[in-house]
């Protein structure tokens, strides 16, 4: 019999090497994992983008002389727009966040305004603003002496925008959900197939497999986070403003803690729909807690070392400690800690309660 | 390799240089039924062995408990002189070449790729290209397997399964749901390697299949063995050459049909009479005489040699393929 003991190719490269193929010739996959991400940066930075002059936007009730005076002496403010409108008008433009502010005359003598009042949301950004801005503008060209002298320096430098706070949370949301959505369908799919219990039977060691599938995520990892990463840099010129090893470093524990996670929630269940319940269940959460589209500081001070316990905050935190703040790799030692904890446990745990048929 | 098996195993060596694999009293019950019995069989080296049995027989569970991927609940179990659980598991499945029932191997990689992973788990392994000229498959070599027929997705698993150079084969229902000439065409891969000098346990509920493939078989139904031979000694045993198969309206009694000359045996299933008949040209005539006599209208009559199907059906009154 014509056995070969030459040339044999070890089983953890194979597996891995297997993984990343049936991968790679899932178009679905390359979507998600390339594509949507890509979509949402370009969707969210046009959005939020820094806008030249952002104006705000007031209107004045009534076509009384007075309130085309008030319009009058507004108009030369080069920080508002102004329209005259009817109450109707005035209390829909308002609701709808048409307008900031609606500002009505109170009280007239021969055509010119004595008094005002100003009608605004004081949950909207815009409403306080807009106020401040309406009433400077008015007692200004009414006569308002400035007592001290300003200087104004308009900042709106790459660094500090939304983008820039986006990017690192994309990076930090994509590494999830490609390393779990990606491992979870992956190894429930084995499992239905009989994949799982055919592999079994055969003198493969279990953790080779379930290694692979960490292998496989360094490489899914390096193109998942070039492409964002170098997408938010050619566009909207975003900087990494640390060291570029710190951001694979950090992507790479990242990666494989999700990819841990991953393997952990696909361990028991049997079915597609059981795993995608399980998926979503871990995920969502973090979706919203973890600071990928806005800071977790709005939550309640309380709240916020759970959230930070999280291993998705903690990815993001230490994503946007290099890339934005440019602090180097030890600065992000507690959030690296919890990461690696996070991972290391659920591999763990996973290795433990696999089911393998 | 005999040899080295563990001292346990308590039996004589001549039980173990010539037994493959072997059980005794095993049963396995889930939940609310018992899938298997009380199986005692033993695998010779250098056979093939044959489990032939309608679904739910309890073939597939008896299977991978011996392929150590089920535990028994009751029952020894001893594969190339080694228990399962003996802490050896891997040496031993490095002997071991298995095709499971209903296996889908992943869609997306091509047969070559797919036998070089198996290939990867074992220590030694045939080269690639002999094993895929060996399943035929060399046209579909860099063909996905999300893209070949059914028949080819057997011969891959076959090929999967012996990629190793097996000692004992074990095959769970190679064949069920392909068309003859894709039957055929396993049943050659199957012989080649038993002319390898390879063992072979297998599962199906074929007559033909195991006719064609088996030098023993084990009739099995509820969980139990209810005959263990050699196919021609099984059909021998039903003292019948031909079987007759016949329908009247409106019926006949029992009574009348089993006192007739040259018929040893009776089934009545669905309104089919089985006839299990030793001189068939004594009986047949007899039967028509009766049907006349009684005022029946034939409706149908066929005869045939005497099968395993129709030794199956003479133990337990039905057909091996009941659904």
């Amino acid at each position: 019999m014509s056995r070969s003991p030459v040339s044999r190719p070890h089983p953890l490269i194979e597996l891995t090497r297997a993984r990343l193929l049936e991968f790679l010739r899932e178009p679905e996959a390359i979507f998600w994992v390339f594509v949507f991400p890509v979509l949402l940066a370009v969707a969210l930075g046009i959005a939020f983008r820094t806008k030249p002059v952002d104006k705000l936007h007031a209107a004045v009730v009534g076509t009384n002389p007075s309130a085309k005076r008030v319009a009058a002496l507004l108009a030369g403010s080069v920080d508002l727009t102004v329209a005259v409108v009817t109450p109707a008008e005035a209390a829909q433009a308002l609701r709808s966040g048409k307008v900031d502010v609606v500002v009505e005359s109170s009280a007239e003598r021969d055509g010119h305004p004595l008094a005002v009042t100003y009608r605004y949301d004081t949950t909207r950004p815009g409403g306080r603003a807009a106020r401040l801005a309406v009433d400077d503008a008015l007692q200004r060209t009414l006569g308002r002496p400035d007592r001290l002298d300003t200087r104004e320096e308009r900042v709106a430098q790459p660094g500090n925008r939304y983008i820039d706070f986006l990017i690192p949370g994309l990076v930090g949301l994509n590494l999830m959900g490609s390393g779990m959505w990606g491992l979870g369908f992956a190894v429930v799919q084995a499992r239905t197939r009989k994949l799982l219990k055919r592999f079994a039977a055969t003198p493969m060691r279990r953790s080779h497999y379930l290694l692979s599938f960490m292998f496989s995520r360094l490489v899914g990892l390096v193109l998942e986070v070039v492409v964002v990463v170098g997408f938010g840099w050619l566009l909207f010129g975003v900087a990494v403003r640390g060291a570029l090893l710190d951001v694979a470093v950090i992507s790479l524990i990242g990666a494989l803690t999700f990819a841990g996670i991953g393997l952990l929630v696909a361990a028991r269940p049997r079915t597609i729909e059981g795993v995608s319940g399980w998926m979503n269940l871990v995920q969502l959460p973090m979706w919203l807690l973890s600071g990928s589209f806005f800071s977790y500081e709005r939550f309640p001070a309380v709240a916020h070392p759970f959230i930070r316990a999280l291993p998705l905050t903690a990815l993001n935190d230490a994503l946007r400690a290099v890339i934005n703040d440019g602090a180097p790799l030890v600065a992000s030692w507690q959030a690296v800690g919890v990461m690696v904890l996070w991972g290391m446990a659920s591999f763990v745990l996973a290795l433990k309660l696999f089911r393998w048929q | 390799m005999e040899a080295s098996s563990s001292p346990e195993t308590g039996h004589s060596v001549a039980s173990e240089s010539s037994v493959a694999a072997r059980c005794a009293g095993l049963v396995k019950r889930y939940e609310d039924v018992v899938a298997v019995a009380g199986v005692d069989l033993a695998v010779l080296r250098g056979e093939c062995f044959g489990l032939l049995g309608p679904n739910g027989a309890g073939k597939t569970t008896t299977v991978e408990i011996l392929e150590g991927l089920t535990r028994p609940d009751e029952g020894i179990v001893e594969v190339l002189g080694t228990h399962w659980g003996s802490g050896s598991e891997h040496a031993l499945r490095e002997r071991l070449g298995v095709q499971l029932q209903e296996t889908q191997l992943g869609e997306k990689l091509t047969v070559e790729e797919t036998l070089r992973l198996f290939a990867s788990f074992f220590a030694q392994s045939r080269p690639l290209a002999e094993i895929i000229a060996t399943v035929e498959l060399e046209e579909k070599k860099h063909a996905r397997v999300g893209k070949l027929s059914g028949g080819q997705k057997q011969r891959l698993a076959l090929a999967c399964a012996l990629v190793s150079d097996p000692e004992l084969l074990f095959l769970d229902e190679p064949t069920t749901g392909l068309d003859p000439q894709a039957r055929l065409k396993v049943w050659e891969v199957v012989e080649r390697f038993r002319s390898r000098g390879g063992t072979v346990l297998l599962t199906t509920h074929y007559m033909e299949e195991a006719s064609r493939l088996c030098d023993r078989v084990a009739i099995m139904d509820h969980g139990k063995i209810l005959a263990l031979d050699r196919p021609a000694v099984l059909v021998a045993a039903l003292a019948a050459d031909q079987i007759v198969e016949f329908r009247v309206r409106p019926d006949l009694s029992l009574d009348v049909l089993a006192g007739l000359v040259g018929v040893s045996g009776v089934v009545h299933r669905e309104g089919v009479w089985k006839l299990s008949v030793r001189r068939i040209g004594e009986a047949l005539p007899a039967l028509l005489a009766e049907i006349e006599r009684h005022g029946v209208t034939l409706e149908s009559l066929a005869t045939h040699q005497a099968t395993l199907e129709d030794v199956f059906v003479s133990m337990t009154g039905r057909a091996l393929r009941d659904e």
